[in-house]
């Protein structure tokens, strides 16, 4: 893969961004989402991590399923401040 | 393969424990190793709000934070590795009578100690952040040097310098037990093996409660989930950490154009709870769009959580434990651990190779304070 490839949209991060975070020895998913902002943007990773799990399954030699993932945090599409400051309805669900 | 011997071992890989390493090695200490249960800034690091003010109103808070912006300042370039300080001051907005008094006294203190901090009409607060909705506001005050840094940056610039000089540091690797003996520390025992030391530093954050019953000791702090949340990128809206300690809530726009904020909520119970809740994010959304309205506009992306560790006084607990040689804590930071970083890590490393500070606070901010009576209670904490 050439390194100007991008690989998280959102945040506009490259594979060169990414190898040169493994290559210093940063191979979790998490520590590559904190070093590179990859995975932080709007889509909250749904489009680059699985890209980035094979890259690092790839690099340290492991299957994917013995990668550990990040936590998916909420919410699970964006939601306006303004929606939410609005729900009230607690009550009614 | 673990090592087996250190001079001096450190529990911890967010901000406190990787700049603490730094300094110590900075300082001329070898063999000094740090231990991480997960990845470095995966724990309050990781997860705070990564701001940084000087405005405080106790006098140690503000003279820690005042050392700590000088650091901030050049740390980029002394830690080769750019950690984005963006420095649009913290805008603190004084909604009743008794916090105009308050801010009235904190400003007098931290200007006494050469802090640019100004007590400010709500006209002058209105244009530093014109989208501030003013009603309610009394007054405000700003400190324009105050501001923002990457935290996960910070975290990994201080983990790789350290490095270079020789730290070694071993992630996912949990620490189980220290071993003592005669008020003494031996050894530390991990999940990957056993080191000998005599040096043990707790910077655990969240869990330096854990780590300190580890070593017989119960520590005067506990640990207390905060929320936060943080948008989409957006254009630049205001530069400035807004706050309000009454309306409890914190804000800002980092310079990638995400806003993040967060509040405190007094009710939550003391614990390792570090779960996300959907009435925080809509408390919050309300909290924030009353006083900002044109945020009702902008997305939330993300939600998440972690632990404030909470000293009896919102001051951070420096030293050695006074019933066991060899056991140093920095901990108890109570929400600020990022932004003091940068000094009390210079301060530990000081206190452990030489037994003196240059700030003299071995006799302010040691845990027996607690014991002597002498509380000074930090009254500006969100």
């Amino acid at each position: 893969m050439k390194d100007e490839v991008i690989i998280c949209r959102c945040e506009d991060i490259t594979w060169g961004d990414i190898r040169k975070a493994l290559e210093k020895g940063y191979t979790t998913l998490d520590e590559i989402k904190r070093i590179t902002r990859a995975g932080m943007g709007r889509c909250q990773g749904k489009t680059c991590q699985r890209i980035i799990l094979n890259e690092i399954a790839r690099f340290c030699r492991k299957k994917i399923d013995e990668l550990p993932i990040s936590t998916f945090r909420p919410p699970t599409k964006p939601v306006k401040l303004g929606t939410l400051a609005g729900d009230n309805d607690d009550q009614k669900c | 393969m673990m090592i087996k011997n250190a001079d001096i071992v450190i529990i911890g890989g967010g901000v406190i424990g990787c700049s603490i390493a730094y300094n110590l090695a900075k300082l001329g200490a070898e063999d000094i190793v740090l231990l991480e249960k997960n990845t470095l800034a995966s724990g309050s690091t990781g997860r705070c709000g990564a701001g940084i003010r000087q405005q405080f109103g106790t006098e140690m808070n503000c003279i820690l934070a005042r050392e700590s912006i000088k650091i901030f300042e050049n740390l980029s370039e002394e830690l080769d590795y750019e950690i984005e300080l963006n420095q649009g001051g913290y805008l603190i907005l004084a909604y009743t009578e008794r916090e105009v008094n308050q801010f009235k006294k904190n400003v007098a203190l931290q200007q006494s100690l050469g802090i640019d901090s100004r007590f400010i009409t709500v006209k002058e607060a209105k244009e530093i952040v014109p989208p501030l909705n003013t009603e309610g506001v009394l007054a405000a005050t700003f400190c324009p040097t105050d501001g923002h840094a990457d935290p996960f940056k910070t975290n990994f610039a201080y983990a790789e310098a350290a490095k270079r000089l020789g730290v070694k540091i071993y992630t996912f690797t949990e620490v189980k037990e220290i071993e003592t003996k005669n008020n003494r520390i031996v050894a530390v025992n991990t999940d990957k093996g056993k080191i000998f030391t005599s040096i043990v530093v707790n910077a655990a954050g969240g869990y330096s409660g854990v780590i300190g019953k580890m070593a017989g000791l119960d520590l005067p702090v506990y640990s207390q989930r905060h929320q936060i949340l943080i948008t989409e990128p957006v254009d630049p809206l205001f530069r400035p950490m807004l706050m309000s300690f009454s309306h409890n809530f914190y804000c800002q726009q980092t310079p990638h154009g995400s806003i993040i904020m967060g509040f405190g909520d007094p009710n939550e119970p003391k614990g390792y709870d570090m779960g996300s809740s959907w009435q925080f994010a809509r408390e919050m959304a309300q909290k924030i769009t009353a006083v900002v309205p044109l945020l009702k506009e902008v997305s939330m992306v993300r939600q998440w959580a972690g632990l404030y560790n909470v000293s009896p006084d919102a001051q951070p607990i420096l030293g050695e434990h006074p019933k066991m040689s060899g056991f140093y804590m920095a901990i108890g930071f109570s929400g600020h651990g990022f932004m003091l970083a940068p000094v009390t890590s210079k301060l530990i490393a000081e206190l452990i190779l030489t037994g003196r500070t240059s700030l003299s606070i071995e006799d302010k901010l040691d845990v027996g304070r607690f014991e002597r009576g002498e509380l000074i209670l930090e009254p500006s904490v969100v």
